[in-house]
């Protein structure tokens, strides 16, 4: 053999040739076929794999929109509904990127739940962690100037209202706003600029997502047991023990995603989405969609001034607290690997903590409902109190209570854990 | 490669300081060329020439009755003018302004002699939506003059932030009466 091939296991002599010369086929063997998983992960491990198709679903379908789509005021709104009128297989391909955009939430949301719950931040997965976070913050911005493309009222009226928030920086802010919009209102400049970048940052996601994935292959899986694997008893292959669990899932939630985007493809939009965009009437209750409604409601949470008392120097408006707690309940993700001082990962061996991150979900589960719904009366002390709690799990339970609190006992190992249980 | 370690080298501080002052000019020119390179991409979001040349817009408020509003369009962006009868005008003016969230008299926000027009820049300081008031049968707020209804703020006949989440009063833009009846906005 050739000095400086690298020497490949493979037998068919067609992928050993490329193999010794690109390496590919080994790798893949190595970090998808042998590649050791706990053999205890559950359904909940199926996520990533599900974010991960989706994130191509949404370039895949996104691609071939954009092939019939106007980026321009005048002729955007036409031409979405062109594409899903007269474009052959356009309605499909609408419904598809439409719903499929609350899908990849759906899917990333429970993928980060589970990482809350069973502590995947902890050491040694904490830059996996970060990388992770900052795919949903991209995921946000991206699906933010999604929205906006068809041009409708809720498209211009949602570009208006979170474009604005910038206002709320002093000094610079109304200079940031202009910048954003490249005019004095939200028009033509915006839309062109926010098509580019729509069209962009899955690309950049992806990229990302590369890196997540790198980073879980160096540290391996977590487990719902929070404890590493020790011996090979406590893991199995990824192929076919992991392949088939993950196409199980993936169809099942294939098959919900597919009954919304046939029979209820406008089940989570709404009818203002469907008016072209009137620059001079704002429609009477805008909404963001769904995935955003939690933070929504933190941004409305605040509505008083912290002054110095009967000075009328305000030190703190409340647009401002409103914008900073808004990117700050998700910038503070970025912290839970230090937040959480416990040295038990998994919430199975922690029952307060377990208690409190309940509390949590149902916090945020409280800001949606209360992002729903206009700002006035009940919903708005809802979102209050939940927004209180909020801020109180990640900055004073959290870290108090997981220095404090005794987990119960860990199971010698994932196997001992498993043969327990069955 | 060797050369650079001959006898004749000068003395190793003295190289080294002499080093220090040229990695750190190749350095800072180096970050002046970067800043120089990313600005212009910046910057191209910035309003373009013929954005900025959208600049002014010419109303004739003739027609304009008591009470009424009428709506222009300036930069994009609806421009109320409002209509204030005498009543409507001597009850915001008997008002006390000082302790407001954004103290400003009526008197300063509208143009000397022509004291019952209110020219307005109809966007809610807040998060930017359209209040309403300017038409008829429209909620005008508990402050008989605008209201927005995104998060519920409440404008007064003069436009002053009264109640809700607004931080400022509705901007005036820079506008002229070229005559009586006719108003030059930006
Ligand atoms: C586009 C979005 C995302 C994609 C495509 C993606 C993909 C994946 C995949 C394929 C895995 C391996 C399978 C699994 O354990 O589920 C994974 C693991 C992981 N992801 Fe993501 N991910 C995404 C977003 C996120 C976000 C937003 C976070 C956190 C905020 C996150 C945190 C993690 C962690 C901590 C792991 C290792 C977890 C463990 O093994 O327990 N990911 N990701
Ligand atoms: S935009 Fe008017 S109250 Fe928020």
């Amino acid at each position: 053999m050739a000095p400086h091939l690298h020497t490949s296991d493979f037998k068919n002599p067609v992928v050993r040739w490329i193999d010794e010369r690109l390496g590919v086929f080994t790798m893949l063997k190595k970090e998808y076929g042998i590649f050791p998983m706990p053999k205890n992960a559950n359904y909940l491990w199926s996520f990533g794999g599900i974010a991960l198709t989706m994130l191509m679903i949404m370039i895949v379908t996104g691609i071939v929109l954009a092939m019939s789509y106007n980026p321009h005021v005048d002729g955007a709104f036409n031409s979405v509904e062109r594409i899903a009128r007269d474009v052959n297989y356009g309605w499909l391909l609408r419904y598809v990127h439409m719903n499929g955009a609350s899908f990849f939430f759906i899917a990333v949301y429970i993928h980060i739940c589970r990482g809350m719950f069973f502590g995947s931040y902890h050491r040694p997965r904490e830059l996996l962690w970060i990388v992770g976070v900052m795919i949903f913050l991209l995921m946000m911005a991206t699906a933010f100037m999604g929205y906006s493309l068809p041009w409708s009222q809720m498209s211009g009226w949602g570009v208006t209202v979170i474009t604005s928030l910038f206002s709320a920086f002093p000094l610079i802010g109304d200079g940031l706003v202009t910048w954003l919009w490249g005019g004095f209102s939200v028009d033509n400049p915006t839309l062109n600029r926010f098509f580019a970048l729509h069209f962009l940052m899955p690309f950049v996601i992806l990229g990302v997502v590369f890196i997540h994935v790198w980073a879980l292959h160096l540290t391996g899986s977590n487990n719902p047991t929070g404890i590493e694997p020790k011996t090979e008893k406590d893991t199995l292959p990824f192929h076919p023990y992991f392949t088939s669990k993950d196409s199980l899932a993936l169809v099942v939630f294939m098959t919900l995603f597919m009954a919304v985007v046939f029979f209820a493809p406008l089940a989570l939009t709404h009818a203002d989405h469907f008016k072209p965009f009137d620059a001079l009437v704002t429609p009477s209750h805008i909404v963001p969609e769904w995935y955003f409604l939690p933070f929504y409601a933190i941004l409305r949470a605040f509505t008083v001034d912290i002054a110095i008392p009967f000075t009328g120097i305000v030190l703190l408006p409340a647009k401002l607290q409103g914008v900073l707690a808004m990117f700050g309940a998700i910038i503070l993700w970025l912290f839970l690997p230090w937040l959480d001082g416990s040295k038990v990962k998994s919430a199975l061996y922690r029952p307060l903590h377990r208690l409190c991150l309940i509390g949590l979900l149902i916090s945020f589960i409280a800001l949606g409902y209360a992002g729903a719904k206009p700002a006035e009366g009940l919903p708005v002390v809802i979102g209050q109190i939940a927004t209180f709690y909020y801020f109180l799990h990640f900055l004073v339970l959290l870290p108090v209570l997981s220095r404090r609190e005794t987990p119960k006992a860990l199971p010698e190992s994932i196997s001992a854990a498993v043969a327990k249980k069955a | 490669m060797d050369s650079s370690h001959s006898p004749s080298h000068p003395p190793y501080d003295r190289e080294k300081s002499r080093r220090d002052f040229l990695v750190l000019t190749a350095a800072a020119m180096g970050a002046v060329a970067a800043g120089s390179a990313v600005w212009p991409l910046v910057d191209q979001m910035n309003p373009a020439a013929d954005t900025l040349a959208l600049a002014t817009t010419e109303v004739d408020v003739g027609t304009l009755q008591d009470g009424q509003t009428l709506t222009a369009i300036w930069r994009g962006k609806p421009v109320f003018i409002h209509r204030r009868s005498p009543a409507d005008l001597a009850a915001i003016r008997g008002e006390e302004w000082q302790s407001l969230r954004d103290p400003q008299s009526d008197e300063a926000r509208v143009q000397k002699g022509h004291d019952a027009f209110l020219v307005l820049i109809g966007v809610c300081t807040h998060l930017g939506c359209i209040p309403m008031g300017s038409k008829v049968g429209q909620p005008k707020g508990d402050y008989n003059g605008f209201f927005c209804p995104c998060h519920g703020s409440h404008y007064d006949a003069s436009g002053r932030i009264r109640k809700g989440p607004a931080p400022k009063n509705m901007d005036v833009p820079p506008y002229s009466f070229l005559s009586e009846t006719l108003i030059r906005i930006g």
